[in-house]
């Protein structure tokens, strides 16, 4: 059984997405275990990719500096190694498909098992080809997460019924970052994807404050914030981690 | 050629967000309705006879053959049509198709401008909103097609992320075809992209192709020895392939962008250089670093600055239909001036690299050989940067 659905046990799932290597590794561990002191509940770490293309602006910034810096995809497997030395709350990657691709599906999958990688979130990897990867998941025991967007109408139902770890719901039209509103009906989504899974879903994109995240997740199972707390990082750099901290105390306790 | 869920052999594919699945899935669903449609053909032809001016001229070129003393050398004019490259061939298909789709807007991407122009110019004609995302570089070198563009109505986005070319405009057209799809059309380019573009834009540009192969048999009575054109993302060159993919005495020949030389990290050959990887909503073969990073390539050529092939290249290459050659900056240029003294035709720098290739092969071959030269585009927007190139600074 795949440690992600113990994210899901402490309330509702306060889930942060922070960019490995903005701006550097070192700042990443420090960022990642103030946010899991202050009550995350399962952790995204983004492995940089020179085009994110379902990324805003915030995020695409951060993938370049992280690049910037020299990050690579064997170096974030080194901090997960040494984060893994005390972290205990599920941790699961987020990246663009040409990273896995790249680095060998069999590689890259095996590494994240004996790194402790619970999961794996591929934007640009939709039902249709998820079985580029998927059977090599299955070996290892790593949950292949899905999206499911405010277009996915009558495919939410055929994702749902496949899906592994937990299911992403994508909040809004567009890429990651910021919105003032939300006004996606994630009620009418969630309810679909209940009748056909019972893992847990949790709502992204756009979620910024406590309301927006108690909003969210009370129609769900938890929140995502990604872009929101790339911002911190990216105002207070190697000095971050005890704002993220502060930001990922005030999230989880609203929710 | 592809199957079912748009393969060519291992390349192609769906690689998008879950956003776009079911306007990919919608657009494949319209495309096969219309495709075969007596109507829908019929108002297309009469775009392309009378708007475009299809059919465009296979032309006999007589001193550039006489001059390299070997194959007898045929010009396929896609320069001479409206708006001046073969993009508008794919465009007035898409947007015809967009607009029974019930689609208002265009959205597109552009690299040297000639289909940020095109759809610009098909979103005029059947009024349509329009936007083309254009990396910043590229409305430096290419001032002009900006101009056009919003002379033409259309909004131009400068794309300032990555390297701020090609690739950039294609990836921040996707970002905006995520943020609004209902009533929005994203008019790709190339023979790239997710399924189904790859094979939309193929069968909207294999008109190029049909018309060699009759002009060719009116004129010599036989097929051609070789095809050559330059590929970046590979429309104009799959277009020129696609009706002799089954004529295996065809030699069928892409000429990739080698910018400074495929020896150095300054180059667009992707084939050449690249490997396989997933990108862009395809497999297929990209410039890439040892753990998938796309690289940032290069070339004069702002319409062949791109760091993948269409996934039907990628195939053609590696059942080795077509062979895909390095052509560099240098030898672009030369070709581009070569063409303008020898024969009054001014390339576009693109379709240069094909020229060049001729020029390098129709001396090795005999005087009853032809080949085929695919002139994708006009060389006009050009001209400034190639004067830059030599040193001499103009105005446009």
């Amino acid at each position: 059984m795949n440690r992600i659905s113990s994210a899901f046990e402490n309330g509702k799932a306060f889930i942060p997405f922070i960019t490995c290597g903005d701006p550097d590794l070192e700042t990443t561990a420090k960022v990642v275990r103030e946010a899991v002191k202050n009550g995350a509940d399962l952790i995204e770490l983004g492995i940089p990719f020179s085009d994110p293309t379902a990324e805003g602006p915030v995020i695409q910034a951060a993938n370049i500096r992280a690049l910037s810096g020299g990050v690579t995809t064997d170096k974030v497997f080194d901090l997960v190694r040494e984060l893994r030395t005390d972290v205990r709350i599920p941790l699961v990657f987020m990246t663009y498909a040409n990273v896995v691709f790249s680095y060998g599906a069999e590689r890259f999958i095996s590494t994240c098992k004996e790194t402790g990688i619970d999961g794996l979130i591929l934007p640009d990897l939709p039902y249709e080809e998820r079985e580029e990867f998927e059977p090599v998941c299955k070996k290892y025991g790593i949950a292949l997460i899905p999206l499911i967007a405010p277009t996915s109408e009558n495919r939410i139902a055929m994702i749902a019924k496949a899906a592994e770890g937990f299911i992403y719901v994508v909040s809004s039209l567009g890429v990651t970052g910021e919105r003032s509103e939300i006004t996606t009906d994630i009620g009418a989504i969630v309810k679909i994807i209940r009748e056909n899974t019972d893992l847990p879903c949790a709502v992204g994109f756009g979620i910024s404050t406590p309301e927006q995240a108690k909003k969210m997740s009370a129609l769900s199972d938890g929140a995502i914030v990604g872009s929101a707390i790339i911002k911190i990082i990216e105002k207070f750099g190697k000095d971050a981690a005890p704002h993220v901290g502060e930001y990922v105390r005030s999230m989880k306790s609203a929710i | 050629m592809s199957n079912p869920r748009g393969r060519f052999g291992i390349h192609g594919g769906q690689y998008i967000p879950e956003t776009l699945m079911n306007a990919v899935i919608e657009l494949e669903a319209a495309y096969d309705k219309y495709k075969d449609d007596p109507e829908f053909n019929r108002e297309l032809n009469a775009l392309l006879n009378d708007y475009a001016g299809r059919p465009s001229r296979l032309y006999f070129a007589e001193k550039m053959t006489r001059d390299l003393g070997g194959a007898k050398i045929y010009l396929k004019r896609e320069d001479l049509n409206h708006t001046g490259a073969h993009k508008i061939n794919n465009v007035l298909g898409q947007a015809l198709l967009a607009k029974k789709m019930g689609k208002t807007r265009l959205i597109a991407e552009t690299g040297a401008g000639q289909h940020g122009v095109a759809t610009a110019t098909a979103a005029a004609l059947m009024g349509m909103e329009c936007v083309v995302f254009m990396g910043e570089e590229d409305t430096k070198r290419q001032a002009l097609n900006v101009y056009r563009m919003r002379l033409l109505g259309a909004d131009v986005i400068p794309v300032k992320t990555g390297t701020a070319t090609l690739k950039d405009a294609v990836s921040e057209a996707m970002r905006e075809w995520t943020r609004r799809i209902s009533d929005t059309h994203y008019c790709l380019g190339s023979v790239m992209g997710p399924h189904p573009f790859p094979t939309i834009v193929r069968d909207f540009q294999a008109v190029i192709s049909k018309e060699i192969k009759q002009q060719l048999l009116e004129k010599e009575g036989k097929l051609p020895d070789a095809v050559i054109a330059c590929v970046g993302g590979g429309s104009n060159a799959i277009g020129s392939f696609y009706n002799f993919i089954n004529d295996e005495s065809v030699a069928l020949i892409g000429c990739e962008a080698a910018g400074r030389g495929i020896d150095t990290f300054e180059t667009a050959a992707t084939v050449n250089t690249g490997r396989l990887g997933i990108f862009h909503g395809m497999k297929s073969y990209f410039c890439q670093d040892d753990f998938g990073q796309i690289a940032p390539v290069y070339s004069i050529s702002a319409g062949l600055d791109y760091p993948g092939v269409g996934p039907e290249h990628a195939y053609l290459h590696d059942i080795g239909r077509a062979q895909y050659v390095p052509v560099t900056d240098d030898e672009a240029v030369e070709a581009f001036e070569y063409l303008a003294k020898t024969e009054g035709i001014i390339p576009a720098i693109e379709s240069a690299h094909a020229v060049a290739y001729a020029q390098k092969i129709a001396p090795t071959m005999a005087k009853d050989k032809i080949i085929v030269v695919t002139l994708s585009g006009r060389g006009d927007k050009d001209c400034a940067a190639i004067a830059r190139y030599r040193g001499e600074d103009i105005n446009e």
